[in-house]
């Protein structure tokens, strides 16, 4: 039986193309308080475009009516439990939403002179301060705009460094149950990939490993605890391996959540890693972005990393330029702030004790879930859990959807790849008994169904806006845009 | 259901000879683990291919397969039917799907192939 | 809950670690604070910076106003904490937003589509001089050093280690626009992608036609590089650029020291299956209604993985939607009216001072100094609450003695006034 449903209205809304009316505005802007220039004067008629064509014209009500409807048709976290695995949905703090919009960080330009930005620079010292501490690294950058931007930091790091010590290597090593950035990013950097097989406990396979790395062999990009949820018990080992080698290791840290406050990359051989700020240290993730994805180092690559450098003088802070060694920037300016202020304040909402207390409540309420439900579904491996659970069964897809007629956004559908109809479910520390109560009922309660009335399970959802949307013919013919009447 | 005047390769591919030309396709298995075809990436005509290299692709929704020619030689054809109708693929694998026509550069490649019952074993053994 | 795990207590949850991964010690962070005294950290942090209404700093980062119902629409809970649209069925608010923004760029670049949206301007150009590589085969780049210099810097950490050959062609010392000449001379068969930028760094707008010509006739693409967006509500756009990679901050998007921005990447039809990042498109459901999801899916990381277009996994999807919002607000008419006004207030402040160059300009010049130095001229602004222009020769050695002045909607006659003062002009 059903116990939570909700409804979604099902009118058609048109785009903003379609009810579009020529003359109809939504803004008004001030009058000039300077001369008007004409355009074709000013510039040369080649230069000036006549008209956006088809742009559309509405009124100020048109459009919050538009977006507000357009709203009601998201599941989101201020909804209901998400338990997307290794994507870390945990509730946005609405305070962190406040301060990004602080008039004195809102407004600040990158450009300004370091003298009139102490704030910004002093809340960006502080970041690395806490994330270095969280990490047990020795230095961090702030920079990179998302977790693979932070990958790709990462690898080129690991090519300067191996570079200046004469050879950077052609190969990276990749686990076959990594998040399909890992291999992608290894590419980017220029590097080749090898493929590692996970062992049958869908771990690190060590002695496998010491076979593979020799000297053309620059690094492994480990996730840990890895996509499965389950901590890599001989990561230290691993780490060991790679270094007696001249190789280097670096950790995807999409699953920090597990690790926070209570086990410290650095402190046992891990060289770099990043950090995603919109999983671990709840930035939202505004239906795709923005994310952050901070790269955390060990002294030895601190000169390579992107410039600027944040630099303490007795004036305060400033931007440092001159670092030789540099990989350069991967991006303008210096990352993206206002996500760092927003993790910033996440973290000194918890302090150090509050951090610590969130991984376990995220291990609590994974495991008790995984407990719930063994009985019903078919644990993908029997290590024990972290902050996520993988259960395996060849209906996870429809699984999934008929879970969306229960009130609940589907978990993680068929990844990682290594196990057959995955389903990865990370609820996070978000979630009270009571939620996760009702989402063990649901996903028992589809259990039954796939036995009892298959069918009802295969054609599911019932109850979204839309019908199942076919995605087969959005790809055979791609509409990519409005085309017009 | 795999024809038996063809030739077959592990990686899921057919081939028809036809006096010096190959014609290469995938096999019933094959667009069944794919799922309905959206897209499909040829090579020109005139590419210079050898035996087991990739010489194209094969997509669908969620899926990428790469295309190994089971037989070396020059491309001399490609489906005109698969750019606009890649569904074709699924629902008639070995007749109208077929995707590349090859200028055989050593016809005795061919026969060295899996028979049909050779292909059905294995991928009656292979695992899910 | 412990009990029905069926263990004692938390610590056993991960007494399964090896000894020697475990942090028993207590992280060196405060404890937690209360929500007030947050509030007040940032708050106090904000003070320490200068925060005025009068900025004249532009250079890729504009100072334009955000209208209201940007951030009304976008704290809404179900855009703000909702996940990437992967459930079509559960996301068509996210998707149907996204579809009408790569809409709305296309209608403003004169591509034929556009993703839904890259991190930000400087990593869309890199990205776009590897789609270019992709699709001719080639491996020269050349750049225009009139793009941004931390564009060009971005450009040259994603190609140094790849032994890409990227080479600057210059700009003409009065107009301030691409020297034709120059960049003849950086093209060879080898490349590309020719990349420039209109308005270009100096705030030039360029020919863009007359490049384009030149481009395409060694077999090169153009790509066409935008970082002030308000310019394309006015300018003919680069319709024929085969590869469009701009910034889309001055799209109600804060200044926000630097980020998070939104990037587009856009490109003629042909193209699309090179293009990296997300993309949305229109289809069915079962019942025959109008539906939108993610599609071409196959060129990305999470299917291809190594052989993907690219690594990236994000849009910038809540900083696009604020975008979308920006130009549903402004629509065609607000759009070329905003521009218009950006237009007439830097003209009034560039016909006060001695410019540079005299190539057309949009909302952005460059000022050369006179009888004051940059420093006394933007130390006497400060003084009245003013952020003055940026020095050039930061970027531009050749330059020293001119400033990058911006004006835009918001800057007022009186500041406008000011500024040409403390020139001394």
């Amino acid at each position: 039986m059903i116990k939570k449903v909700r409804q979604h209205p099902s009118q058609n809304e048109a785009l903003l193309f379609e009810m579009s009316s020529p003359g109809k505005v939504g803004y008004q802007l001030p009058a000039l308080d300077v001369p008007a220039v004409d355009p074709v004067e000013a510039l040369g008629a080649e230069h000036v475009r006549a008209d956006i064509e088809n742009f559309p014209e509405v009124s100020e009500v048109d459009v919050i009516r538009h977006f507000t409807r357009l709203s009601t048709w998201n599941y989101a976290i201020d909804l209901g439990l998400y338990p997307l695995g290794s994507c870390t949905m945990k509730y946005n703090p609405r305070v962190n939403e406040a301060v990004a919009r602080t008039d004195g960080l809102m407004w600040i330009h990158p450009y300004q002179a370091d003298a009139l930005s102490q704030g910004a620079l002093a809340i960006l010292a502080e970041l690395e301060r806490v994330l270095i501490e969280i990490t047990g690294m020795d230095a961090v950058t702030l920079q990179p705009a998302a977790g693979a931007h932070g990958e790709l930091t990462g690898i080129l790091l690991v090519r300067a460094v191996l570079e200046a010590q004469g050879n950077p290597r052609r190969k990276v090593i990749v686990p076959d149950s990594a998040h399909g950035t890992n291999p992608a990013t290894v590419r980017m950097a220029g590097y080749e990939v090898v493929h590692a097989a996970s062992n049958d406990r869908g771990m690190l396979d060590v002695e496998a490993l010491e076979r593979m790395v020799d000297e053309d062999v620059a690094a492994i990009m480990i996730t840990n605890p890895n996509t499965l949820g389950v901590f890599e018990e001989n990561i230290a080992r691993v780490a060991e391996i790679f270094h007696a080698r001249g190789a280097l290791v670096y950790m995807d840290g999409a699953n920090m959540n597990a690790l926070a406050g209570i086990s410290r990359p650095g402190d046992y051989g891990i060289d770099l890693m990043h950090l995603n700020l919109h999983k671990t240290f709840s930035t939202p993730h505004g239906g795709g972005g923005p994310g952050s994805g901070p790269v955390a180092v060990k002294k030895q690559f601190e000169p390579f990393l992107p410039l600027p450098r944040l630099r303490r003088a007795t004036s305060g802070w400033s931007w440092d330029h001159d670092r030789p060694k540099s990989i350069g920037r991967v991006r303008a300016f210096y990352g993206n702030f206002g996500v760092l202020v927003r993790a910033l304040a996440y973290i000194m909402a918890h302090g150090g004790d509050g951090l610590k207390r969130s991984t376990q409540d995220a291990l609590l309420n994974a495991n008790y879930l995984r407990k719930l439900l063994e009985p019903y579904y078919k644990i993908a491996y029997h290590a024990p859990s972290m902050h996520e659970c993988v259960f395996s069964n060849p209906s996870t897809g429809a699984i999934a959807k008929r879970l969306i007629d229960y009130g609940f956004h589907p978990y993680t559908v068929s990844f990682p790849l290594i196990v057959h109809g995955a389903m990865m479910i990370e609820p996070t520390e978000t979630e009270s008994k009571q939620e996760l109560d009702l989402f063990a009922d649901a996903l028992i309660s589809i259990a039954k169904e796939c036995e009892e009335n298959p069918d009802l399970v295969l054609k599911a959802p019932y109850s979204t806006r839309t019908a199942k949307v076919d995605e087969v013919a959005a790809a055979r013919k791609p509409i990519l845009k409005w085309h017009g009447l | 259901m795999d024809p038996e005047n063809l030739r077959y390769t592990k990686e899921h591919e057919w081939v028809r000879v036809e006096g010096d030309i190959g014609i290469i396709g995938i096999t019933f298995h094959a667009q069944k683990e794919l799922g309905d075809i959206v897209y499909v990436d040829l090579p020109k005509v005139g590419t210079s291919t050898q035996q087991g290299k990739t010489v194209g692709s094969v997509e669908s929704v969620k899926a990428v397969s790469d295309l190994f020619t089971p037989v070396s030689g020059e491309v001399v054809e490609v489906n005109p039917l698969l750019a606009e109708s890649p569904e074709i693929l699924n629902t008639d694998p070995y007749g109208s799907g077929w995707l590349v026509k090859i200028k055989l550069s050593d016809p005795g490649e061919a026969g060295k192939l899996l028979t049909a019952a050779e292909y059905q074993a294995y991928t009656g053994t292979e695992s899910p | 809950m412990l009990d029905t795990i069926g263990v004692p207590a938390l610590e056993d949850l991960y007494a399964h670690l090896p000894a020697s991964v475990r942090f028993e010690e207590l992280l060196n962070i405060a404890p937690g604070k209360s929500e007030y005294e947050i509030i007040d950290y940032f708050r106090a942090r904000g003070s320490e910076n200068l925060q005025t209404r009068a900025n004249f700093l532009g250079a890729g980062v504009y100072h334009h106003y955000r209208p209201v119902l940007v951030d009304t629409v976008v704290s809404r809970g179900e855009f703000l904490t909702s996940y990437t649209p992967y459930q079509a069925e559960i996301s068509q608010g996210t998707l149907t937003a996204i579809f009408e923004f790569q809409t709305m760029i296309c209608q403003l670049t004169g591509m034929d589509v556009a993703n839904a949206s890259m991190y930000d301007g400087s990593t869309a150009v890199p990205e776009a001089a590897m789609m270019a590589m992709r699709i001719t085969g080639r491996s020269g780049i050349a750049v225009a050093r009139t793009v941004h210099p931390e564009y060009r810097e971005v450009l040259g950490t994603y190609t140094r280690h790849q032994g890409i050959a990227v080479s600057e062609f210059e700009y003409d010392a009065q107009s301030g626009q691409v020297d034709l000449e120059s960049l003849d001379q950086a093209l060879n068969e080898n490349t590309a992608a020719v990349i420039i930028q209109s308005p270009n760094f100096f705030g030039i707008v360029e020919n863009t036609r007359q490049i384009a010509d030149i481009v395409h006739a060694k077999g090169a693409l153009l790509v066409f590089v935008f970082s002030e967006a308000v310019s394309l509500g006015l300018l003919d756009p680069p319709r024929d650029a085969d590869i469009v990679a701009g910034e889309l901050q001055s799209f109600a998007i804060a200044p926000s020291y630097g980020g998070p921005f939104a990037g587009v990447l856009a490109s003629k039809e042909q193209y699309v299956r090179q293009l990296p990042g997300r993309l949305v498109g229109e289809t069915k459901d079962a019942n025959g209604n109008r539906a939108f999801c993610l599609t071409l899916a196959t060129r990305e990381q999470h299917i291809r993985r190594e052989k993907a277009t690219s690594n990236i996994c994000t849009n910038q999807a809540l900083i696009a939607l604020m975008a979308t919002v920006f130009m549903a607000v402004y629509g065609k008419q607000g759009l070329r009216e905003l521009a218009e006004q950006n237009l007439a207030k830097s003209h009034y402040l560039g016909e006060r001072l001695w410019r540079r160059f005299n190539g057309p300009y949009f909302n952005e010049f460059v000022a050369v100094t006179g009888p004051r130095s940059v420093e006394e001229i933007n130390g006497r602004l400060q003084d009245l609450q003013i952020v003055g222009g940026l020095s050039l020769d930061r970027f531009y050695p050749e330059l020293g003695g001119t400033v990058l002045l911006c004006c835009t909607e918001m800057s007022r006659r009186a500041d406008m006034n000011a500024v040409a003062e403390a020139f001394g002009a």
